[in-house]
């Protein structure tokens, strides 16, 4: 297979914004029939070769061949044309518009010049189901949860006639059913001779299907690798340039002991919460100090579960006690009033306001719970922007650059310090993980850890079983919009029993504990 | 050498390059039209000339683009601006109109609150529509924009009101330490937003609603106070801006005031950089921007171009201005120059922008 031509070579790139050297001179090579993954850490420059590479940004010097032909393409639309399917990190859809709209938009099919929606529909329907989802392809895209609109981008990109598909970060909020549907899709496609560049930041995904690996650091080419020459550990040094030794502190912090949470006293107590279409009434206790994983399939209800907590949406029915007194949790105010801070999974809808700068993204929760009227004092701002950003290792390290700039996984960094400088008591954190490298993943965890040893509570989401089995004290499972059960983490629970548990929907008698 | 080059180029990318370009080309233009254009004489201690005009006359512009600078940045748009000017301007003149002493200065700030008070409650009309109820602000504010003509010419019924009261006329045509009273309370009314946003952190969380609400809302601001707050502002700033061209005529006519200053005012503000998208709002922007379409009207005139033909001029150099901010359009120019072939279609301009970081 290496000595087949590549199909698209890119040569000498580099690109620079103002005040930051984002490519230097990189060489990258896609062979056909083969899945690439390009691996770095957060702003290590993938997505900006990805961009450069389909016409989103201009190149500053090198050159660009496909199958042996200079290309320079003006934009994504002229990359697809000529056989390179993209889908971008950031979910691109259009939320108004239908699944198949979306599916097809900008290259409907026609009869005589008008659209037949029926087609359309069925095929959007066909696409789906290779992917395995099952969903009305007449709805608007906005009201499915990111992980669906993730597969239906996916979608878009596997149907055209493609000898490049790129996927940056395809999996980060999908569940493991998912992406093994996907890995199916991309070893066919892979089979039948297309070139496949694909960006992740989880390890075992790179070594479950990856042929080669090209790593990035710091915006310069470090090499290409066949995967068999490249172990993991290796992997990991040549993405940080040094040997990792916070893996081993990931290794050092198993679980932790359940009894350090029984003198805990319940900070937030919900009783038959629920809200129609979105939650059955559930009940939950969370304590001072506990960290309370939430496991369950995609759709499962784990993120309105959350968004009930923080008042995002508002609960039909229910009670809700803080420290003991019986409150509402109407709105985000009020949750944020009784010190509750959550952190959505889907930063570019619900997270960043792309147009303001890090500082500013910041302090925003923060300035909004003073109210306008009593700005923090600047130096008072600086001092916290500046710490957060050396904490959670924020690049690049100015605090007055506009967050849009940012690389994915800082962006996410920078919501996470939103919510940290509020100082919550409790604090729910949707995904916090997806987009990060897995430095600073470890790094993370080892906030997590340290918080909830400092007294705060965390309500912590994700799609990652290990990371929910290694933090959490205690571990809700949902199904199909259910609390199911409630783990105590002791010994007796590993990811089969939880997968058991969300799989067969029982320890029922548990839950209404 | 390239230090000087990488001066020009960061003067270049300045929001506010051409914006001041184009208004020191146009004042060049007149120059060399009419020689004496920039000419300025102090005659019984006051100040006159052709700039001078410009920026009395701009003033009541500057006014109503300030609140609808805040009005865009949360994401909105206030098409009523001018209608409230025609209502507050009626109101004053009313009541001036029937008191027995028009020259009584309790008398005109009488009127001043009384119109001020209404234009506030009409304000808050529109905030409500838009932020409690949820109307789209283009119809929301389309509602008094037609509605408010009409009441208007009730508060007159039918009549154009003259009055002939000194302190009133001040408004629009006092001096103070030589120059027109009129450019100090536009300044000030500046200063005021100015201080009022970006004293307090009202300017960010402006910005954070309009960049992106359901962000802002989970972030714990109550945007829907935002929203209705920066309607009230504007309203008072356009009955201000009502008080200054009726006080220039010392005439209310209901059909007439502030006719169309609404297009002028989103133009200015469009000029001044603000995206009509919502999100990061420039005040001195759109201060500049009023100057610029003040001096484009001066100019109309003082070359006696046809009124038929001056719209049309206007339209041109409004979009002239516009297309030489747009960045995708100065890299597609730059680019052709550069020698690479124009790209084969007309799309992937805007392709380009939807694809996020
Ligand atoms: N439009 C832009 N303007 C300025 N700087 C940018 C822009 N886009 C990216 N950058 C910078 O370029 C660098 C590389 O960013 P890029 O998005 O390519 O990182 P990445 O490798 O995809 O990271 P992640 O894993 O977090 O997605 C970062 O330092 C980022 O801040
Ligand atoms: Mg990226």
């Amino acid at each position: 297979m290496t000595d087949s031509r590549p199909v698209l070579t890119m040569t000498g790139i580099s690109k620079s914004f103002p005040g930051v050297r984002a490519l230097h001179n990189v060489d990258f090579r896609l062979l056909p029939g083969e899945v690439h993954a390009l691996m770095g850490e957060n702003g290590a420059g993938k997505s900006t070769l990805i961009k450069v590479l389909t016409g989103v940004y201009g190149i500053d010097e090198g050159t660009v061949t496909l199958d042996g032909e200079q290309v320079a393409f003006n934009g994504p639309m002229q990359a697809a044309a000529a056989g390179v399917s993209t889908v971008y990190q950031e979910v691109n859809l259009c939320p108004n518009l239908s699944v198949a709209e979306n599916i097809f938009i900008g290259r409907e099919p026609r009869r005589l010049g008008a659209i037949p929606w029926g087609e359309v529909r069925r095929r959007a329907r066909q696409l789906l189901a290779r992917l395995d989802l099952d969903i009305d392809v007449t709805a608007p895209v906005g009201s499915f949860s990111l992980a669906v609109q993730q597969m239906v981008a996916i979608a878009r990109a596997i149907d055209v006639q493609a000898r490049v598909l790129i996927l940056d970060e395809p999996t980060s909020s999908l569940d493991a059913g998912e992406v093994a549907q996907l890995f199916r899709i991309m070893r066919q496609l892979r089979d039948e001779g297309i070139a496949i560049l694909f960006v992740t930041h989880f390890l075992d995904q790179v070594y479950g299907i990856a042929d080669r690996i090209t790593v990035l650091r710091n915006g310069a080419l470090v090499g290409e690798y066949p995967i068999a020459e490249l172990p993991q550990l290796a992997l990991v040094e040549k993405m940080i340039g040094k040997e990792l030794d916070v893996l081993e502190l990931m290794e050092e912090h198993p679980r932790q002991s359940v009894t350090a949470t029984e003198g805990g006293s319940p900070l937030v107590q919900v009783s038959q919460l629920g809200r129609r279409g979105s939650v059955a009434p559930f009940s939950l206790t969370i304590n001072a100090g506990e960290v309370v994983g939430l496991a369950g399939l995609l759709g499962s209800g784990r993120t309105e579960v959350a968004r009930l907590l923080f008042g995002a949406d508002r609960a039909d029915r229910g009670e809700v006690r803080v420290d003991g007194a019986r409150t509402g949790l109407r709105n985000p105010v009020q949750a944020i009033e009784q010190g509750i801070g959550f952190c959505s999974e889907n930063r570019r809808a619900e997270g960043i306001i792309a147009d303001l700068s890090v500082r500013e993204n910041m302090i925003l929760a923060m300035q909004a719970a003073r109210g306008w009227l009593r700005p923090i004092p600047r130096r008072r701002q600086d001092e916290l922007v500046d710490r957060y950003i050396k904490a959670l290792s924020i690049r690049p390290a100015n605090p007055e650059m506009p967050v849009r700039n940012l690389s994915g996984g800082n962006q996410q960094k920078v919501l996470l310090a939103r919510w940290l400088i509020t100082e919550p008591r409790l604090l729910i954190l949707d995904e916090p993980t997806r987009g990060i490298d897995i430095g600073a993943k470890a790094e993370i965890q080892k906030l997590v850890v340290q918080l909830s040893d400092g007294g705060m509570a965390v309500l912590f989401i994700s799609a990652e079983l290990e990371e929910v089995l290694r933090l959490s004290h205690r571990i809700v499972v949902m199904r199909d919009r259910q609390l199911v059960a409630q783990l105590d983490n002791d010994d007796t629970v590993d990811a089969d029993r939880v997968m058991q548990t969300i799989a067969s929907g029982t320890e029922r008698e548990e839950a209404s504990r | 050498m390239s230090d000087a080059g990488n001066r020009f180029r960061t003067l270049l990318g300045h929001r506010l390059f051409w914006p001041v370009a184009v208004l020191v080309v146009m004042l060049a233009a007149n120059t060399v039209y009419r020689p004496g254009f920039l000419a300025v004489e102090l005659n019984n201690g006051h100040l006159y000339g052709t700039p001078i005009d410009i920026l009395r006359l701009s003033a009541p512009l500057i006014l109503v683009a300030l609140g609808m600078t805040l009005v865009i940045s949360t994401g909105g748009i206030d098409l009523s601006v001018g209608s409230v000017c025609a209502i507050s301007g009626a109101i004053a003149c009313l009541y001036i109109s029937r008191a027995p002493d028009q020259d009584n200065l309790v008398t005109v700030l009488t009127a001043l609150a009384m119109a001020l008070g209404v234009a506030l409650v009409l304000g808050a009309w529109n905030g409500v529509l838009v932020s409690v109820i949820g109307i789209q602000p283009i119809i929301a504010t389309l509602i008094l924009m037609v509605a408010g003509r009409g009441l208007a010419q009730l508060i007159a019924e039918g009549q154009i009101i003259t009055i002939n009261s000194g302190p009133y006329r001040a408004i629009g045509l006092g001096h103070l330490l030589t120059l027109p009273l009129a450019i100090f309370i536009a300044l000030a009314a500046a200063l005021l937003v100015a201080a009022f946003t970006r004293r307090t952190a009202l300017g960010m969380i402006v910005e954070s609603v309009g960049g992106n609400r359901e962000a802002s809302r989970l972030a714990g601001i109550r945007s829907g106070r935002v929203v209705f707050l920066v309607y009230v502002v504007s309203a008072a700033c356009a009955a201000i801006a009502g008080f200054m061209m009726t006080a220039n005529v010392s005439s209310a006519d209901g059909n007439n005031t502030g006719l169309w200053v609404e297009l002028d005012a989103i133009l200015a503000v469009v000029i001044g950089g603000t995206s009509l998208a919502g999100g990061r709002f420039y005040l001195g922007g759109t201060i500049l921007g009023a100057l610029i379409i003040q001096t484009l009207t001066t100019t109309v005139y003082a070359m006696n171009i046809s009124p038929q033909t001056a719209l049309l001029f206007k339209a041109v150099v409004v979009i002239a201005v516009c297309l030489i901010q747009a960045p995708a359009f100065r890299a597609k120019f730059r680019r052709r120059r550069a020698g690479t072939p124009p790209p084969p279609q007309s799309s992937p301009q805007r392709q380009k922008e939807q694809v996020p970081a």
